[in-house]
């Protein structure tokens, strides 16, 4: 594999942010085929289109996901990208690593891949970036048998779950997002590895409103933590915050760079609170936590003088999907509040999502996210099946039209009436 | 022994999932997991955070373009290595985090950090311009509209002052999808890229009934533009579909499930704009982001026009917005006729939805406030 002129591409090796090319021609030297990778995109600059074959099933034995099949358009003129597999490995539930695992990581890819990853995938996995169909085997073998780790998710199935850092470094986190990730992931690994659902599921775990993995955009299952008894209240620190003590910015220090002036609780917190909840008497911050909807701007603005109170758990939001093929949605909130309990295994929030498995699986169409299934039947039908009491919290408001189904045995008498008893009453 | 291609399913092992995260925290992590008190942002990039028996982790942040090889990697284990105990983490936005348990080993994390030029920029904390969520573009998919990594280094090239420093009004999610897929966080960042295609597929009919399910094509439309249709090839008559071009908005989800109906174009192909979005839940509800600028052409290898334009979005935000707004917080306030006013962005029919429950998205008040583009009914 020789290299190749990129005038196009040289053009990205200037400026301050860190060159994907650069890195590249760096890593040519020792593994050629990067020649080949940046070869091919060049000429993608050229026509300004992908040089990449539509599709590609290639895979694992015992495995129905994991591995993302891609051919060139161009193999002779790029053989070292004729096949460029990706590899979804499996990340630890937080994004933490020991540099021994991460070695051991690259030098697997070296000795099987072209040495180029993705740190990481929109769902989570590292992906280990264009590999031949023949080296899959051999890969897979020494990752479970010398790594004692595994692939992670594609096509119809339980895709990689992903978390925030949660209680690992974070004073927000409501549970432990990383132990239940995690727990979870491990429970499932038949349906990670096995594709068995009418399409793609993906669960997500943000251990407070802040939301810091986007569960609420980016997963079926959204699991958000929050509480229900009051803010915890520091009144020496809200003071050293009106004082502008050191030590004590606004936001944590977000706003240091720019000219914002002195901090004003009036006008940065208290107007800003979206149910208007809080007022100071003296120097005594007061929230009437009934109203709070804790989406945590005012704890955003002075970590240290406010804290989630200590009564914790989830609310639980299901339907996340992007555009195709009915529109974008956000999660819908289906459990305003739930315990994350590690003692028995996280049971609640399992049985929760058995019994969106069992309808979507069984009702869910060809292709259809099962926010698209929740649309099509019907929140309140979708709350039935979930044996959930439906609550004002459901809704963002009450429908305005009056097109309302009512099931017969709720009405008195039935549906099944005589007309010529409606006639003696009423001639026409 | 190792993998056998004879005896494929002999010592196999599955089901293993991914390795145990505790195994792998730094101590100072692990020991005080859940009980951290407080948090700082020292400087641009550089976060402390504070346990309740006032153990401290230092945390330096660094940019990375997530395309990485596996000796970028190796260079961010050496400083794990040399100031981290061995440990090191990525971020929910493809950043990297090296973690110290003592104040006075920042600097010199710092400084080891700066022996590798550009390539671990220190940023990405607070009111800045942090890493951009994007895609796989012409790297490695087959269905994009335009590339992933180029415009990111692009836009991150010309908004670096950014990603080092806190001076916006709020931290600016930006992220890029090469498709309306939108694999990834454009449906609900602050500004988001997207790569849109502009012309109907075409149909490969020697090839279709070989690569293609008819019905999965035909369902794949939002639309309904796919129908059944006859056609002959080599004086066959074999069954294909036919695209309602009046009716295709150029989506590319039939391409996605049927090979021989390929759209990608040089001229038609190019980047729509998309602005306001957020998936916290501060202060306002989680917002989708909304179509503001409908076509930038690919021009390779730098999108000047992409980059021009974010950064328009971008200055006439940080000039205008209050304290903790985000942009689509900021554009609701003072109303989406001021946001194309403030920003110069021409308003055209396009950023207009008629899609489903558009009418939602219409004006019926007559609360508007007069700009540029009624001076018209002013004069």
């Amino acid at each position: 594999m020789a290299k190749h002129e990129t005038p196009l591409l040289d053009e990205l090796e200037k400026g301050p942010w860190p060159s994907f090319v650069t890195d590249l021609k760096q890593q040519a030297e020792t593994k050629p085929e990067c020649w080949d990778i940046l070869g091919q995109l060049e000429l993608s600059y050229k026509d300004r289109i992908t040089h990449w074959k539509h599709g590609g099933i290639v895979g694992v034995f015992g495995y129905g996901g994991g591995i993302v099949g891609r051919y060139s358009d161009v193999p002779k003129q790029f053989p070292g990208v004729e096949h460029f597999h990706t590899v979804r490995i499996a990340q630890p539930s937080g994004l933490y690593y020991s540099t021994e695992n991460l070695r051991a990581l690259m030098d697997l890819w070296e000795k099987y891949g072209s040495g180029v990853t993705n740190m990481h995938g929109s769902t989570g996995d590292m992906v280990f970036l264009g590999t031949r169909t023949e080296n899959l085997e051999p890969l897979f073998w020494d990752l479970t048998h010398d790594l004692k780790q595994d692939l992670g998710g594609s096509g119809s199935n339980l895709r990689t779950p992903s978390c925030c850092l949660g209680e690992s470094r974070c004073e927000w986190a409501c549970y432990d997002a990383q132990e239940v990730c995690n727990h979870l992931t491990q429970h499932y690994q038949d349906e990670i590895h096995r594709p068995a659902f009418p399409y793609k599921f993906k669960f997500k775990f943000s251990a407070c409103a802040n939301d810091c993995v986007a569960a609420v955009a980016r997963s079926d299952f959204s699991v958000i933590g929050t509480w229900k008894d009051n803010i915890r209240i520091d009144q020496a620190a809200v003071k050293a915050y009106v004082d502008g003590a050191d030590g004590y910015p606004s936001n944590g220090g977000a706003h240091k760079g720019g000219n914002w002036g002195a901090f004003d609780i009036q006008a940065e917190v208290i107007d800003l609170c979206p149910t208007q909840c809080m007022w100071m008497e003296g120097d005594e911050l007061k929230i009437d936590d009934a109203e709070c909807t804790r989406c945590m701007h005012c704890i955003n603005v002075m970590p240290r003088a406010l804290r989630p109170g200590a009564q914790q758990g989830a609310s639980i939001l299901i339907g996340a999907k992007a555009p195709i093929l009915d529109g974008a949605q956000f999660s819908t909130l289906v459990i305003p509040f739930i315990e994350v309990k590690k003692e028995n295994d996280f049971e609640d929030i399992i049985d929760v999502i058995e019994k969106v498995w069992d309808w979507w699986m069984e009702v869910g169409k060809n292709r259809e996210r099962v926010g698209e299934t929740m649309q099509r039947i019907g929140l309140p039908t979708f709350l039935s099946v979930m044996e959930i009491e439906p609550l004002p919290q459901h809704v963002k408001e009450p429908r305005s039209n009056p097109y309302v189904f009512w099931k017969e045995e709720e009405v008195p008498g039935g549906w099944d009436r005589d007309i010529k008893e409606f006639r003696k009453r009423h001639a026409m | 022994m190792g993998y056998d291609p004879k005896n494929p399913m002999e010592g196999r092992i599955t089901d293993l999932g991914p390795r145990y995260y505790g195994d792998m925290l730094p101590p100072v992590i692990k020991e005080n997991k859940g009980t951290w008190l407080y948090h700082e942002i020292i400087e641009p990039g550089v976060l402390v955070h504070v346990a309740e028996n006032g153990a401290k982790v230092f945390t330096v942040r660094c940019g990375s373009p997530r395309l990485v090889t596996v000796n970028y990697v190796r260079d961010i284990c050496d400083i794990a290595d040399k100031h981290c105990d061995g440990h090191v983490r990525f971020t929910t936005r493809n950043n990297i985090e090296f973690m110290v348990d003592a104040e006075e080993k920042v600097a010199e994390l710092k400084a080891t950090i700066a022996t590798y030029g550009n390539k671990f920029p220190i940023g990405g904390t607070g009111a800045c311009v942090t890493n951009i969520v994007h895609t796989q573009g012409w790297i490695h998919c087959h269905t994009p509209a335009t590339d992933a990594s180029g415009p990111v280094k692009a836009v991150m090239d010309d908004l670096f002052e950014y990603f080092g420093s806190m001076s916006l009004p709020a931290q600016v999610r930006i992220a890029l999808a090469c498709c309306l897929n939108m694999c990834g966080a454009v449906h609900a960042s602050d500004i988001a890229i997207l790569g849109i295609h502009r012309t109907p597929p075409m149909i490969d009919n020697e090839r279709i009934s070989g690569v293609c399910e008819l019905p999965l094509a035909i369902a794949s439309c939002p639309l309904g533009a796919v129908k059944p249709a006859k056609a002959t090839v080599n004086g066959e008559e074999i069954k294909t579909v036919k695209v309602n071009a009046e009716r295709c908005m150029f989506c590319g989800n039939c391409y996605t499930m049927c090979p021989a109906m390929p759209l990608a174009d040089p001229e038609g192909d190019g980047i729509a704009i998309l602005v306001g979005g957020k998936v916290s839940n501060a202060k306002s509800a989680p917002k989708f982001s909304k179509l503001v600028v409908p076509f930038l052409p690919n021009t390779t290898p730098r999108w000047p026009e992409t980059v021009k334009v974010v950064r328009e979005i971008l200055e006439a935000y940080a000039k205008d917005a209050k304290k903790y707004e985000r942009v689509g917080e900021w554009a609701e306030r003072i109303g989406w006729e001021k946001f194309f006013e403030k920003t110069g962005i021409p308003f055209t029919e396009k950023s207009i939805d008629d899609y489903r429950l558009a009418y939602d998205t219409w004006r019926t008040t007559t609360q508007f406030k007069y700009t540029s583009h009624t001076a018209a009914y002013t004069k």
